[in-house]
């Protein structure tokens, strides 16, 4: 076998690895979007600012310990007590519930019935705040995460292909957890949406928002929830990130990457999110192989949008979305 | 009181369709004017042209252009950053290429420059609508600004990767290099802007303008009465790519003197811009302004309480900041979705009948 097929290899099994954590943060897009119309810029910032909570609570930093320290001239950083990581995630996810209850109370229930370009917009500013308010409470270094999912190469992996290519794989064992994650995320998700009374309600909701109210679903609680799940979801994958390469803003920018993939895959469609998630994953990292050499590399910040935007223009609903049909 | 149409005779159509009509709001215009051109230059100093006006000034003539495409046609874009990129170096590609034309024409060929590109990244938007092209728009923003870091010829193959503005003169007084002073280049960007200004808002009222909001409103009902969408988008796209263009290349060349794609133009930028129409308001030139000035000042003014006054750390001001911001957003998304030019409206409206309650 030629060595470069070889090495392409590798690389789309790395691409569909990198692809599965695109497509957990968009995920918490579809979901909120489906049920309320929201377009979540923030999704990226939820999942940073739900990984910062984590450390926070498991190292037993004191909240704002820095505005405190400056405005009473205090020294306090730390309680002094750790948090093991089950206790600390679910403590970490009702401050996401606490969070998506705030989000609708304040926010979205004052602009109910407005165009999606506006609430889109206010989801930015959405992000923005909570990216003041997560540096601001759990200060902006960057912090390692170790909730115990295991790292570093995967050795069976490597034998194995070694002894049939004579050039062994590199697996990270964190990307081979995080696909069996999300795999169960997607499983339970569905699950939750067919058989549960809240998850019927849920796609009542998304599919008639009217409709839906006269037969007695509350919008208000079904919407807190669909938040609640994004934000789980963005702990999940702010879990996985955070683990791979420390928690840090740059966090924030792989929301950004998930908009090209929901634009592959459809908006409205969870399936799409995946399967657009792989594409992307394994397209850019491909492209990159191929192509990059030759044009200087880096071509990672910008292929993703390129293609979507090109797939676009073929179809706009993308891969798996609702046809869009327009009255006047 | 004050804006009352009475007394003011219209006897010629000329007289009825300027620009501003309310004799009130003419004489004020005109103030403005002669404070702006006759009176600030000389009271100017380099901290404040710096701190405040040349920022004020180049980010207004950015907000108008996206206030066009956004605001007027409504095409939201998040690619400003990169369009702005294109000016900063299709300016640096002609100021260093000619070094004999004035750079007067330079900036508005790096306008027209930024147009072209600009129309290009717009054409999906005939097909794909809404967040979809908000999103494609991305696409620009990263391709433009990769493309400025990696293709060598733009930068001149320079070490550094950055380009630095070269000293030219207007009328024999340096407006870009390093031996420039605060009333030069404040002038030479507040020009830029008079003249963008007054074009944009004589688009907007006339034909071409009433396209623009009839696509925005509803693009097939538009189409339906006779507006021709793709001449309408595409031109949204090349004038907002005109101004916006016209403030990378003032941004890059008088205000910073040096800059590096990745760094100055990120998509940062394009969110900042879009913040200031949204909170200055959309569809409204007036608010162009008053966003640019709000979102210029908001830092300064914060860096003056918290750091000077307060004595608190620099970067808890800068996660205030955020906090501001985004708060901001949200409340004027709430409870005015037309920003500040709304605002100033409602307070003329105010004023009109005050002292009287009718």
């Amino acid at each position: 076998m030629p060595e470069q097929l070889v090495f392409a290899m590798e690389v789309f099994l790395n691409g569909l690895m990198a692809g599965v954590l695109y497509a957990l943060v968009a995920l918490g897009f579809v979901l909120i979007f489906k049920a309320s119309g929201i377009f979540n810029y923030a999704q990226g910032v939820m999942a940073l600012f739900s990984a910062m909570t984590l450390v926070g609570i498991m190292k037993g930093q004191v909240p704002f310990a820095h505005v405190i320290n400056v405005i009473f001239g205090t020294d306090v950083h730390y309680f002094g007590w750790t948090v093991p990581a089950l206790l600390a995630i679910i403590l970490t996810v009702a401050v996401m519930v606490l969070f998506a209850w705030a989000v609708q109370k304040y926010i979205f229930s004052h602009l109910v019935g407005q165009e999606p370009i506006i609430l889109f917009m206010a989801t930015i500013g959405l992000a923005y705040f909570l990216e003041g308010v997560g540096d601001l409470m759990w200060n902006s270094e960057i912090k390692k995460l170790d909730v115990g999912l295991p790292q570093g190469i995967n050795e069976a992996i490597d034998n194995y292909t070694f002894n049939i290519f004579d050039y062994g794989f590199f697996i990270d064992n964190l990307d081979i957890v995080a696909t069996l994650i999300a795999a169960l995320l997607v499983g339970g998700l569905v699950i939750f949406s067919q058989y549960s009374k809240e998850g019927r309600a849920m796609r009542a909701v998304a599919d008639d928002h009217q409709a839906a109210l006269s037969v007695g679903v509350s919008l208000n609680f079904i919407w807190i929830m669909v938040w609640s799940v994004a934000g789980f979801v963005a702990l999940v994958a702010g879990i996985m990130w955070g683990t791979k390469s420390g928690v840090q803003f740059s966090l924030s920018l792989i929301a950004l990457k998930a908009l090209p993939v929901l634009m592959l895959g459809g908006f409205t469609s969870i399936p799409g999110a995946i399967v657009g998630g792989l594409i992307i994953g394994v397209g850019e990292k491909l492209f990159e192989f191929a192509i990059g050499p030759m044009v200087g590399g880096a071509t990672e910040n910008w292929f993703a949008y390129v293609l979507a935007l090109i797939f676009l223009v073929f179809r706009p609903q993308g891969l798996f979305g609702e046809k869009i049909i327009e009255r006047v | 009181m004050f804006y009352r149409e009475a007394g003011d005779f219209k006897t010629s159509y000329t007289d009825d369709n300027q620009t501003f009509p309310i004799k009130f709001d003419r004489y004020r215009y005109y103030v403005v004017l002669t404070v702006a051109f006759g009176i600030i230059p000389f009271l100017i100093n380099d901290y404040w042209a710096n701190a405040f006006l040349l920022p004020f000034l180049i980010y207004s003539i950015a907000a108008i252009g996206l206030n066009i495409l956004t605001g007027y046609c409504g095409q939201v874009s998040l690619g400003t950053g990169g369009f702005m990129a294109v000016g900063a170096y299709a300016c640096y590609k002609l100021m260093t290429a000619f070094p004999d034309v004035n750079i007067f024409f330079h900036v508005i060929a790096a306008g027209g420059i930024t147009a072209i590109v600009c129309t290009a990244f717009g054409l999906p938007s005939l097909r794909i609508k809404g967040f979809y092209l908000a999103v494609a728009t991305l696409a620009a923003q990263f391709f433009l600004v990769w493309l400025f870091n990696k293709v060598s010829w733009f930068y001149n193959y320079s070490a550094s990767g950055q380009i630095n503005a070269p000293e030219r003169t207007v009328f024999g007084v340096p407006v870009t290099g390093a031996n420039t002073e605060a009333w030069a280049t404040y002038l030479f960007c507040l020009v830029f802007l008079a003249i963008s200004a007054i074009i944009a808002r004589n688009l907007t009222r006339g034909m071409q303008g009433r396209k623009w909001m009839a696509i925005r409103d509803m693009d097939i009902a538009a189409e339906i009465i006779g507006v021709n969408p793709l001449r309408a988008k595409l031109s949204a796209f090349a004038v907002s790519g005109f101004f916006i263009g016209i403030s990378g290349a003032l941004f890059f060349a008088v205000y910073l003197g040096a800059a590096e794609a990745g760094d100055s133009f990120g998509i940062q930028k394009s969110f900042l811009v879009l913040f200031m129409i949204i909170i200055g308001g959309l569809g409204s030139i007036f608010g162009s302004f008053a966003g640019a000035a709000f979102l210029v000042l908001l830092p300064v003014a914060l860096k003056l309480v918290g750091v000077d006054f307060l004595g608190w750390p620099t970067d808890i001001v800068a996660h205030i900041q955020l906090i501001i911001v985004g708060a901001l957003i949200i409340i004027f998304l709430i409870a005015e979705p037309h920003g500040i030019a709304q605002l100033w409206r409602v307070a003329k409206e105010k004023l009109r009948l005050w002292p009287f309650p009718h």
